[in-house]
């Protein structure tokens, strides 16, 4: 919403100035967006009369000026075809900077001569207008004066953000209102009178039954003898001011009444309505309309239009037709002053994709009771214009219904807010906005709402009102009572969880990224997901087409970014959310990560060692340990999903419990995604994790023995299908209780030991509980080890 | 006599000369060995009288003492010298690069969000969640917004495939439902914060189809917006570590808070920087307001009896100001270089204890 510091003047009698409205308006809710003041950008220009003008001896199309500032006359040298004695033009002095150039005149010599300024041309200033010469100003423009003051460019543009609520801001009115309920003036008044016509309107209204409910009511009138033209300079100049191209008076002051007051109007040519009467109704499906701004829209039968016997030529409360809108010869006009359904205009602009300075004023909601109230002012308005003669006015539909009584307690206000507004100045605030009270005691008023403030629904709106105006400034800071001295944690385990998980694997060396929940649905399907109840009804791209089911696939993307950036040997990983339906319950935290490359990079005292699967387990065996998981007691089981490598990745379980996968991922992926292997990773979910039972925060007593452990190797042969965990729980279940650790150190896999055998070499730690091991206890320990390997895995002592 | 002080020269002098371990060993078998000099004039003790024999015994043992400590005392320095040399001998160019490490970081949304909750912790919130797929219900309707709100078109708002009953589950564009599902779920008083993803159909350089907020609510008897100001300045210069940090209220207009207020932290623009503090110009930071009662309806409590106050924060934003990272979108791209710069080490835990400022 733009309006100039003039123009609010029209409304507002105050005595402040700019900068203090300008500092003022936010603090009521109406956000200054930008200010454009002509004088920051064009004060120095001056008006400067050319004394003489001679050819220069050196270039043919520069001649030589002597110029007066008012003061002073200089010498400049101008290259403008129409410089010539006697000439009232713009000069600007040296050190002013030319917008439309974008540079600092400085003093110099053109071609050798003196030049102490420069001449200028509407564009060089940023403005429109003939650009064939320098500005040629009036005879009676005083030499020496500023530009911007002389030319009325001076009134600064002020623009300001409107929330949806406030429809009736979206007049200068409304503006002014809000300043002089706050105390920056007072509202001027506006005469509003009823003007009575001299003749019958010759068009009437006619609202359809279907459209009843949309069009609670409109006035029209005719003016005729009007004699359309240019605008006056003031209002023309405000509109340009504002953005807005004048196109004739009649037009014109559509557009000024509608930034002026908030009303839209519309303005049809009363000889091109064809038959006696406008009608009201819902369109035909497919029923076009050649509109204002020359496209055609084709309507639905939802959508409300106005036509008359030749079909419809105005979308209501959007924009009008072309065939029956007034042009520069429009000498009868019919105006229309309407309240249509805002959610009607709202609906109909959006299936039409069609914005409008009008539609965004109908669908914030206009004045109940405008189209009759303003009707006279208007026409008044007009008539000062244009001439001509005013119809009586015609009115239809069964009136807005606008009216409401609001109970309100002023102690409401210091309940909601803290702040002890005097009751004597809640009242006044609200009456000065226009609200009318109704004091039927001290606690209890009955509050109604002025026609154009739709969005006042209930007591807290009314506090919003006299404390926005009263002062947001006044709130007075109070602090929360503290039910605990000492803060009790904010985390839930669950929420901890996450963020201890976080910082496990950054120490690891893995670095945390954050990618969008969504993927493209082909690439969810190649992790299990690609659900279409999962997939977006309105993407914004097909990349992102489909909630994600796995954290892993956006994480190979990023790795992908990454490889073609020249960064190598990537670590990521992701603690967020994954879907596996649309419900509450069907929502896992996962916690994946991706590595890509080496596992260590080659230097000079080692060679690179590249990633493998025992990379991605221990990074998942110790975010589980992180969780509180006893992970020596974990199962590896070879059933992680097909986006793994099948030989190489396992799921770790507790029991039943599947704990999350890693592995090697797929060789296949990898090329879909165009990664050269390895690439390995893993995934959790959260949820999935048991909790650590809560024993209170002491720890198990510890008991430590005098004895000194023993350590013991040995080394087995065993089929090679024997799995490691086969021979680590036979050597666990034979040497219980006196197994501390336990360790493979070896693993040999060579034609010496036979077809389809490998030799697994351990490190026992035994240690002895209540007395030293003697040679026999180690000798029994040993057989036993040896013993349940031979029977559990059909393994050998190698000797 | 004057053989054992010749024998103490000769054998003191043989040791002072010598320079090795095996040298030294062969001057101590020689003197103080079983067949030593020293030891043979020991064995021929018992051949002399009684008083001789004392005298003579005495100065031995003497002898054999002198020699041992000069023994000793060799047998150190030439140890320390042999030591030196093989150290010396030992030397690396110790400007060698060490073993190369893995460092991992942490993104500065969780950073920013842990910062959050380290504030609002010490103010006796707690953090509440919610699902990103929400219903129709709880990101709109209970939050007053109606069904012909702009916010609800497809332009603005994500909408998942129509489930079997009709509905089309929304990406919530805000973290407020869980206001509503918390306020369902419970009595007051409440007081909560929620960190979240959130979507909103936007794409460009300042928006993100996907980016967190976080929500606050807190419901309980008497509480105003003077409340609402005090949690909201204490927030601010908390997080932004400025102790005089201006913060301004503003009349704003939420359809899930009545009244509402916009707020507004002090910043200077002076010489092209942006810098968080007094200066001369607002930058906008979050939305707030008491929880409109048609909402508290919504959710089931009274608002005749129940009031409070909620507000809503961009962390992205929030991180951006305070960490001076420029481009919103670098968020989301998982550019190594990004992470290793904007992330933190993970040993440094934002705690009120121990800091919040990074």
């Amino acid at each position: 919403m733009k309006f100039t510091w003039n123009w609010l003047q029209d409304h507002l009698d105050t005595d402040h100035d700019m900068a203090t409205i300008l500092d003022a308006l936010p603090m009521l809710g109406l956000e200054v967006e930008s200010l454009d003041d002509p004088k920051d950008r064009l004060g120095a220009f001056l008006i400067a009369e050319i004394l003489e003008a001679k050819p220069h001896p050196d270039a043919d199309k520069l001649q030589i000026c002597s110029v007066s500032n008012g003061t002073e006359t200089l010498q400049i040298v101008c290259g403008a075809p129409n410089a010539r004695t006697g000439l009232k033009t713009v000069l600007a002095p040296v050190g002013t900077y030319i917008p439309g150039l974008d540079i600092t005149i400085k003093a110099g010599k053109i071609r050798g001569q003196t030049s102490n300024g420069m001449l200028c041309s509407a564009g060089e200033l940023g403005l429109e207008g003939d650009d064939s010469g320098i500005m040629e100003m009036a005879g009676e423009a005083g030499v020496g004066t500023s530009y911007v003051e002389y030319s009325g460019l001076s009134d600064p543009v002020i623009e300001i953000a409107i929330t949806p609520n406030r429809g009736d801001c979206l007049g200068v009115r409304g503006v002014a209102r809000d300043l002089a309920a706050a105390g920056y003036g007072t509202l001027k008044p506006i005469d509003f009178a009823e003007e009575a016509g001299s003749f019958e309107s010759p068009v009437k209204w006619e609202i359809a039954a279907d459209a009843e409910e949309a069009v609670p009511l409109v006035s029209g009138r005719c003016f005729r003898g009007l004699t359309n033209g240019a605008a006056p300079d003031w209002m023309a100049g405000r509109l340009l001011a504002i953005g807005q191209r004048p196109i004739s008076a009649l037009v014109d002051i559509t557009n000024y009444v509608m930034f002026d007051l908030g009303r839209p109007l519309h303005a049809y040519d009363g000889d091109k309505i064809a038959g006696d009467k406008l009608i009201i109704r819902r369109a035909k499906t497919g029923e076009e309309i050649l509109a204002l701004n020359e496209k055609t829209y084709s309507c639905d039968e939802e959508m409300l239009v106005i036509g008359d016997a030749d079909g419809a030529d105005d979308l209501a409360g959007v924009m009008g037709g072309e065939r029956t809108g007034v042009s520069e010869t429009t000498t009868n006009m019919f105006l229309e002053i309407a309240v249509f359904d805002p959610i009607s205009v709202a609906m109909t602009g959006r299936k039409l994709q069609l914005h409008s300075d009008a539609r965004y004023r109908f669908e914030r909601g206009l004045d109940g009771e405008s189209p009759v109230k303003m009707a006279g002012y208007i026409a008044r308005l007009v008539r000062d214009i244009c001439g001509g003669e005013i119809s009586q006015l015609i009115i239809a539909g069964a009136g807005v219904d606008w009216q409401r009584q609001i109970a309100f307690a002023p102690a409401r206000t210091k309940a909601l807010t803290g702040v002890d507004c005097p009751v004597d100045t809640q009242s006044q605030i609200l009456e000065t906005l226009g609200f009318s009270i109704d004091k039927q005691d001290a606690d209890n008023w009955s509050v109604q709402p002025p026609a154009w403030r739709n969005d006042i629904v209930g007591a807290a709106d009314l506090v919003e009102e006299i404390i926005r105006i009263y002062g947001y400034d006044k709130l007075e800071m109070t602090a929360l009572p503290r039910d605990f001295v000492v803060a009790k944690p904010a985390f839930d385990p669950q929420q901890r969880r996450a963020v201890w998980l976080r910082r496990t694997l950054a120490e690891r060396g893995i670095t945390e990224a954050v990618t969008f929940s969504f993927l493209k649905h082909q690439d969810a399907a190649l992790f299990g997901g690609g659900d279409t109840a999962l997939h977006l009804a309105n993407p914004i791209s097909a990349d992102l087409d489909c909630m994600r089911p796995s954290v892993l696939p956006n994480l190979l993307q990023a790795a992908v970014r990454n490889v073609n950036r020249g960064e190598q040997n990537i670590q990521l990983f992701e603690v967020g959310p994954v879907f596996f339906g649309t419900g509450p319950s069907d929502q896992r935290i996962a916690c994946g990560a991706i590595l890509q490359g080496l596992a260590e990079t080659a230097d000079w005292q080692r060679p690179a060692r590249k990633l493998d699967v025992f990379d991605a387990k221990a990074h998942l065996l110790a975010a589980l340990s992180a969780l509180g998981v006893a992970t020596e007691n974990l199962q590896v089981t070879t059933d992680a999903p097909d986006w793994f490598h099948p030989g190489r990745s396992g799921r770790l379980r507790l029991g039943k419990t599947d704990l999350g996968i890693f592995g090697e991922l797929h060789p296949k992926l990898l090329k879909h995604y165009g990664l050269s292997a390895p690439v390995v990773g893993f995934e959790m979910h959260l949820e999935s994790v048991p909790p650590v039972k809560a024993k209170g925060p002491a720890k198990s007593l510890l008991s430590l023995s005098a004895l000194q452990p023993v350590e013991r190797d040995f080394a087995f042969i065993l089929d090679s299908d024997v799995r490691a965990e086969q021979l680590i729980r036979a050597v666990k279940g034979a040497a219980k209780p006196h197994l501390t650790g336990l360790t493979i150190f070896d693993l040999y896999e060579g034609a010496n030991l036979g077809e389809g055998k490998k030799s697994i070499a351990i490190k026992t730690v035994l240690q002895p509980q209540k007395a030293t091991f003697s040679e026999e206890d180690l000798a029994a320990l040993s057989d036993a080890i040896i013993a349940a390997v031979a029977k559990h895995c059909g393994g050998q002592i190698r000797g | 006599m004057q053989d054992l002080d010749a024998l103490k020269t000769d054998i003191l002098s043989a040791i002072q000369s010598s320079d090795s371990v095996a040298e030294l060993d062969a001057i101590r078998v020689d003197a103080l060995g079983k067949k030593g000099r020293v030891s043979g004039l020991l064995k021929q003790l018992g051949a002399m009288d009684p008083d001789a024999r004392k005298e003579m015994g005495q100065n031995l043992n003497i002898l054999k003492t002198e020699i041992a400590e000069a023994l000793a005392a060799k047998q150190a320095l030439v140890a320390a010298a042999a030591l030196d040399a093989q150290l010396a001998e030992e030397a690396v160019d110790v400007s060698m690069p060490a073993r190369p490490e893995r460092h991992g970081y942490l993104h500065p949304l969780s950073r920013t969000i842990e910062e959050i909750a380290a504030i609002f912790t010490d103010m006796g919130f707690s953090i509440a969640e919610g699902p990103d797929i929400e219903s129709d219900f709880y990101n709109f309707t209970a939050l007053n917004i109606p069904p012909e709100h702009p916010a609800r078109q497809e332009h603005d708002t994500f909408y998942l495939n129509q489930d079997e009953t009709g509905a089309r589950p929304v990406l919530r564009t805000h973290t407020s439902p869980v206001q509503v599902r918390t306020m369902e779920a419970t009595e007051p008083p409440i007081r909560i914060i929620v960190p979240g993803r959130t979507y909103r159909s936007d794409h460009d350089a300042t928006h993100s189809p996907m980016f967190h907020q976080c929500e606050g609510l807190v419901i309980g008897p008497d509480i105003h917006m003077g409340h609402l100001k005090a949690v909201l300045i204490d927030f601010c210069r908390a997080f932004f570590g400025v102790d005089d940090l201006p913060v301004r209220f503003r009349p704003s207009f939420f359809p899930f808070t009545e009244p509402s207020a916009e707020v507004d932290i002090g910043c200077s623009r002076a010489g092209g920087g942006l810098k968080i503090g007094a200066g001369d110009d607002w930058l906008e930071i979050l939305g707030s307001g008491m929880v409109n009662p048609k909402v508290l309806e919504n959710c089931g409590y009274d608002p005749d009896k129940v009031q409070g106050f909620a507000f809503g924060m961009g962390i992205e934003r929030l991180a951006m100001l305070k960490y001076g990272i420029p481009d919103l979108r670098t968020f989301y791209d998982s550019d190594m270089r990004w992470l290793r710069h904007y992330g933190f080490v993970p040993a440094d835990v934002p705690a009120l204890h121990t800091g919040l400022t990074g």
